[in-house]
C-alpha cells in the first residue's frame, strides 16, 4: 500500500526525532514520524495540567539548542521564541543569599560581598571556562571518532581532535585534563572559597546524573553551562514562550512545512528486519509501515532491547546496551500558585523571582542530598532548581497567578521498596518542606500541585528509568562510548537502522545535535 | 529600578534602558508588553477651517480625504522632492489634526500656511505620550478604558478616558507589533504611567528604554531620521538628501493630489525611477562564522543596535551603505537597514557588508530581503 510506504520512518516525535525527520525531508526524502502519545514533544511538552495553568511538564529550560538547527529549520519563523532567564538566586541557611545577575559587573559586586578573592577569581575562571568550552565545542557538532579503530575515517577524526587539543596550550590542556577527571567540588575548590558559590555552580554538574558534587567526573559537566555562552547572541539559553512544548511545536511545524507526515497516537511495537536489513515497522495495532530506512529517537534500551529481535544483534552489543546506565535521579514538582513566594533572604517582589532560584545553600547540603539517594531514598532536603515561568511569559498562568517549576534531585528510580502513591506524595511534601525553609509562605500560595517521580517520567514519556538524558551523562557514557563502543556513529548493527536520540553523542538537553547528526548519517549512506 | 542610563532626545533625557541590560525590555515588546515614554516626540496641533488643506499641502499623502479617527504615517518634502521628516498625522476632528515629527517642524508648517485659515500650535510640552507595545498591550489597556479596543483598527485613533483622565488612544507604534500610543495631558502622565504599570503587572509589563526600542524598530524595518537618512533641511551637500522613493516610501506619495510641496519633482522621479533604494539586509551567518573562524574566534555580534554607516559591496565595488543594524534575538538573524544603488535593491540580490573581525576589515555575504523583517499578524489583527 503506497500510503504506508516511506523512504524513512522516525520512531518517536520528541525534539530529536522531529529534527531528524525535518533534515531528511529537507533532503527530499518522504518521511513519517510515529509518536506514541497524542502530542509531539516527548519530554519537551507544554500541558495545561490545571485549568488556566500551563506547565513545561518535564524539560523546563532550553540551554543548548544548536544554532545551525535554528537556522536550517527556520525555527523562529515557526514559533521559536526564547526569552532569557537572567539571574540565579541561592538562599543560604543563615538568611543571606548569593545572587548571580545578568550583568557581569553586578555579579562581581555581589561576590565582593562574600569574598574579595573570589570576585577576582570569578573573571579568571570565566575566561578559562570560555576557552575550554570553545575547545570542546567543535566536538559537539562532529561525529565522534573511535580511538580504538584503525579505519582511516576514525584515524583522521582522532587526528583532528588531537591537533585541536594540542593547539590549546599547556595551561588549558592541563585544565581540560582536570575537568575530565576531577569532581566538581574539588575542581571548584581550586578556584573559590565561597561555599554557596561553589555549591550553586557544582549543582549544574550533577543534573541528570546519579552522582554527587564530590563524585569524580562531575567537573566536566560544569563546562556545559559555558557552551551556551559561546553562542552568545544566539541566546539559546532561556525559556521558550508558551513553554518548552513550543519548541517541539516549532520543530514540528518546520518539519510539516518540509513535507514530513507526523502521526500521533501510533505506538511502534517492532522494527521489522530481514537478513540484517531494516524493512519497516509494525505498530501495536498490527498495521505495518514499510521503509528501507528506520531511525529511532528512543533511548538505547528501548531501541535495541525492546524494538528489535535480539537475535538480530551481536551478543557483545546487547551486553553493552544492557549495561548502559540510566538510573533516573530527578523528579519534578509543578505548582500552580495563587501568589508569589516570598524569600526570607530577599523579601517581596523583585527581579530575583524572574530568574532561577537554586536551593543549593552549601556543598554539604547538596552532597547530603546525594547521600540519601545513594542508599535508595529520595533526598529529605533535595537540591532544587526553581523557576516561575509566568513571570517571564505571563500567558502561562491566569493574570495575577503563577506557575512554578521545581526540578528536584535526588529521587532515585529504584527507591527502596519501590514508588507508591503515598511515597510520591511524601516526596512532594519533602520538596515543599525544603522550599518552605527559604520561602515560608510557599504553602499558602499553592493552589494545585503535580508531583512527578522518575517512574512517572518513564510512564508518561517512555524514557527508561526516567532518565532525562536517555542515559546518564557520565564520562564513561559520552562521546565514542555513547551508547556503546563501536556504535557511536549513529549506525547500528542492523543495516539502515539508525539512532538519532539523546542516547547518542552528544546527548542530553534540548540540543537537537543527535537528531541532526543521525539524519546526516542517513544522508551520507544514502546519498 | 536598578540604574537607568540616560540619553538625549529632543532636549529631554530619556532612559536608554531602565535595567542594567536592555534585553528583557526588548523581549517584553515581543513577548508580553513594554511601556515607553515617547513624550519627547515633537507634537503639533493644526486647527481651523483650513486645517485639512494645510496638512494636505505639506504631506505627500492625501489628508483631505482622511477620515476622522484615521492616522497616517507619512513624510513631507521640500520643493525639490527631498524628504524633510517623517511622522504620523492623526485626524482628531473635521478641523483638528495632530502631527508628530522627529525634528522641529513648526516653522515649516507655518511657512506653508500662508493664506489659509489654520492655526499651528506646538503641543510638545503639554501633551505627553506613552507607548504600550507588545502582544499583551490590548489586554492591559482594555482594563483601564471604556473604549472598545478590539474594534480599534490598525492606524486608527479614538478619544476616550483612562481612569477618568481624558486621553486619545491610537493603534500605532514604532515596534511593528500589536501596540497603542496614548496621548494625554502632561499633568496626568505620572498617574497614567502608574495605572498602566499596575494593570499591566499581571501581564508582564516592563518599562522599556530606547535601546530595546531601537532593536524592535529595526526588526519592523522602520527608519529613523538622522540615523537612516538626513533631513533635506539639515543636509550639507546634495548627496545627503533622499526622495521618498529612495527611502522606500513611494507607496505614500499620492501624485493624484492636486498639489503638495515637492509634487512636480516627485512626479518626474516617479517616471524616471529612483537612483537609490532603501533596503533590508540579512547577513549570511555561515559566511560570518567563517570569517571569525579564520582568527579562531566564535562570531561576535552586536549586543545592541548600531547606528553607523557601513559600506555595502557588490563584487568589490561599493554600491551603498547600511545605516543601522542589530542582531535580532527573535529572528536569530543579523539584520540591517541600508541604501543601495537602485539596481542592487531587489529582494534576493547578493551583497557584501563590511564587518570588522578582530580589528580587520572583512566583507560578510548578505542578501537583500523585504522589510519588515518581522511582521506578526497581531499587529493588525
Amino acid at each position: 500500500m503506497a500510503a504506508n510506504r516511506y523512504d524513512a520512518i522516525v520512531i518517536g516525535g520528541g525534539h530529536n526525532g522531529l529534527i531528524a525527520a525535518a533534515y531528511l525531508a529537507r533532503a527530499g526524502r518522504k518521511v513519517v514520524v510515529l509518536e506514541r502519545r497524542e502530542r509531539v514533544g516527548g519530554a519537551a511538552v507544554t500541558e495545561e495540567i490545571f485549568p488556566g495553568f500551563k506547565f513545561s511538564m518535564f524539560s523546563y529550560v532550553v540551554s543548548l539548542l544548536r544554532p545551525e538547527i535554528i537556522r536550517d529549520l527556520r525555527l523562529p519563523e515557526h514559533g521559536l521564541q526564547i526569552l532569557p532567564l537572567e539571574s540565579t538566586l541561592t538562599p543560604m541557611e543563615n538568611g543571606d543569599y548569593f545572587a548571580a545577575w545578568a550583568d557581569h559587573d553586578q555579579t562581581r559586586r555581589e561576590l565582593l560581598r562574600h569574598s574579595a578573592l573570589d570576585a577576582e577569581a570569578y573573571d579568571e575562571y570565566g575566561r578559562l571556562m570560555y576557552h575550554m568550552a570553545h575547545a570542546v565545542k567543535p566536538i559537539l557538532g562532529m561525529v565522534p571518532p573511535d580511538p580504538a579503530s584503525l579505519r582511516p575515517r576514525d584515524l583522521k577524526g582522532m587526528l583532528a581532535v588531537g591537533n585541536h587539543f594540542r593547539s590549546l596550550g599547556a595551561e588549558q590542556f592541563h585544565a581540560m585534563f582536570k575537568l575530565m577527571t576531577m569532581s566538581s567540588a574539588d575542581f571548584l575548590d581550586e578556584w573559590f572559597e565561597t561555599d554557596v558559590l561553589k555549591a550553586t555552580k557544582s549543582a549544574s554538574g550533577i543534573i541528570g546524573t546519579f552522582l554527587g558534587p564530590r563524585s569524580p567526573g562531575t567537573a566536566y559537566v560544569l563546562l556545559h553551562h559555558y557552551m551556551g555562552e559561546l553562542d552568545g547572541v544566539f541566546r539559546a539559553w532561556g525559556f521558550q514562550k508558551g513553554g518548552t512544548g513550543g519548541i517541539s511545536e516549532a520543530i514540528a511545524a518546520s518539519a510539516r512545512s518540509l513535507g514530513v507526515a507526523i502521526r500521533c497516537g501510533q505506538t511502534v511495537q517492532k522494527v521489522r528486519e530481514k537478513d540484517g536489513r531494516v524493512r519497516g515497522v509494525v505498530l501495536e495495532n498490527g498495521d505495518e509501515i514499510d521503509a528501507n530506512i528506520v531511525l529511532t529517537s528512543l533511548d538505547p534500551r528501548r531501541s535495541f532491547l525492546e524494538l528489535v529481535d535480539r537475535k538480530a544483534l551481536p551478543d557483545e552489543f546487547v551486553a553493552d546496551i544492557s549495561r548502559f546506565k540510566f538510573r533516573g535521579s530527578s523528579g519534578k514538582v509543578n505548582l500552580a500558585l495563587g501568589a508569589l513566594p516570598d524569600f526570607t533572604c530577599m523579601p517581596g517582589f523583585g527581579p530575583h523571582l524572574r530568574g532561577a532560584m537554586s536551593i543549593s545553600p552549601s556543598m554539604d547540603y547538596v552532597e547530603r542530598a546525594y547521600d540519601d539517594a545513594k542508599y535508595g531514598e529520595f533526598s529529605k532536603r533535595p537540591y532544587m532548581d526553581i523557576v516561575i515561568p509566568s513571570l517571564i511569559d505571563p500567558g502561562m498562568a491566569p493574570p495575577g497567578k503563577h506557575v512554578m517549576s521545581v526540578f528536584v534531585q535526588y529521587a532515585p528510580y529504584n527507591l527502596n521498596g519501590g514508588w507508591t502513591d503515598a511515597k510520591r506524595e511524601a516526596f512532594g511534601d519533602a520538596v515543599i518542606g525544603a522550599i518552605e525553609r527559604f520561602a515560608p509562605n510557599i504553602r499558602s500560595c499553592i493552589e494545585h500541585r503535580q508531583v512527578l517521580t522518575p517512574l512517572d517520567i518513564e510512564r508518561i514519556t517512555g524514557l527508561s528509568e526516567g532518565n532525562i538524558f536517555q542515559g546518564e551523562l557520565a564520562l564513561h557514557q559520552l562521546f565514542f562510548l555513547r551508547p556503546a563502543p563501536g556504535w557511536a556513529r549513529f549506525r547500528t548493527p542492523i543495516r539502515n537502522y539508525y539512532q538519532c536520540g539523546s542516547g547518542t553523542h552528544p546527548g542530553g538537553g534540548i540540543m537537537g545535535a543527535s537528531g541532526r547528526l543521525g539524519a546526516m548519517a542517513v544522508l551520507e549512506d544514502h546519498a | 529600578m536598578e540604574g537607568a542610563n540616560w540619553r538625549r532626545w529632543a532636549g529631554y533625557t530619556v532612559a536608554s534602558s531602565y535595567e542594567l541590560l536592555h534585553d528583557r525590555e526588548y523581549h517584553a515588546i515581543r513577548s508580553s508588553a513594554a511601556l515607553l515614554d515617547v513624550t519627547p516626540l515633537y507634537k503639533y496641533l493644526v486647527t481651523g477651517k483650513d486645517a485639512a488643506r494645510l496638512v494636505d499641502r505639506v504631506i505627500v499623502r492625501d489628508a483631505l480625504h482622511a477620515r476622522v479617527g484615521q492616522v497616517m504615517y507619512t513624510c513631507w518634502c521640500d520643493s525639490a522632492g527631498k524628504v524633510i521628516d517623517d511622522g504620523t498625522v492623526s485626524r482628531l476632528g473635521d478641523e483638528t489634526f495632530r502631527i508628530t515629527s522627529a525634528d522641529p517642524s513648526l516653522r515649516w508648517f507655518a511657512l506653508n500656511a500662508a493664506g489659509l485659515h489654520a492655526k499651528i500650535e506646538d503641543v510638545t510640552e503639554s501633551t505627553a505620550a506613552l507607548a504600550l507595545q507588545g502582544p499583551n498591550a490590548r489586554a492591559i489597556l482594555q482594563q483601564l478604558t471604556g473604549a472598545d479596543l478590539a474594534h480599534l483598527k490598525y492606524f486608527r485613533v479614538v478619544s476616550t478616558t483612562l481612569r477618568d483622565m481624558p486621553v486619545q488612544i491610537s493603534r500605532t507604534g514604532y515596534t511593528g507589533d500589536l501596540g497603542y500610543e496614548i496621548w494625554l495631558h502632561a499633568h496626568d502622565a505620572l498617574a497614567i504611567w502608574d495605572a498602566l504599570i499596575e494593570a499591566g503587572t499581571p501581564y508582564g509589563i516592563v518599562p522599556c528604554g530606547m535601546l530595546g526600542l531601537d532593536m524592535a524598530r529595526i526588526e519592523a524595518g522602520l527608519m529613523l531620521l538622522e540615523v537612516d537618512y538626513v533631513s533635506a533641511h539639515r543636509a550639507l551637500i546634495e548627496g545627503q538628501k533622499s526622495s521618498p522613493y529612495e527611502l522606500n516610501l513611494g507607496w505614500a506619495v499620492d501624485l493624484k493630489k492636486e498639489w503638495f510641496v515637492g509634487k512636480d519633482a516627485l512626479a518626474l522621479e516617479a517616471a524616471r525611477g529612483p537612483a537609490w533604494r532603501f533596503i533590508g539586509i540579512e547577513v549570511d551567518w555561515e559566511n560570518l562564522e567563517r570569517l571569525y573562524a579564520e582568527v579562531k574566534l566564535p562570531p561576535r555580534l552586536p549586543a545592541q543596535a548600531w547606528r553607523v554607516s557601513v559600506p555595502l559591496y557588490v563584487e568589490g565595488r561599493q554600491v551603498g551603505y547600511a545605516t543601522s543594524g542589530c542582531w535580532s534575538p527573535l529572528l536569530k538573524k543579523y539584520i540591517a537597514l541600508g541604501h543601495v544603488e537602485a539596481a542592487y535593491g531587489n529582494p534576493g540580490s547578493r551583497l557584501a557588508m563590511e564587518v570588522t573581525v578582530e580589528h580587520r576589515r572583512k566583507q560578510a555575504a548578505a542578501t537583500v530581503v523585504p522589510t519588515p523583517f518581522f511582521n506578526p499578524d497581531r499587529k493588525r489583527a
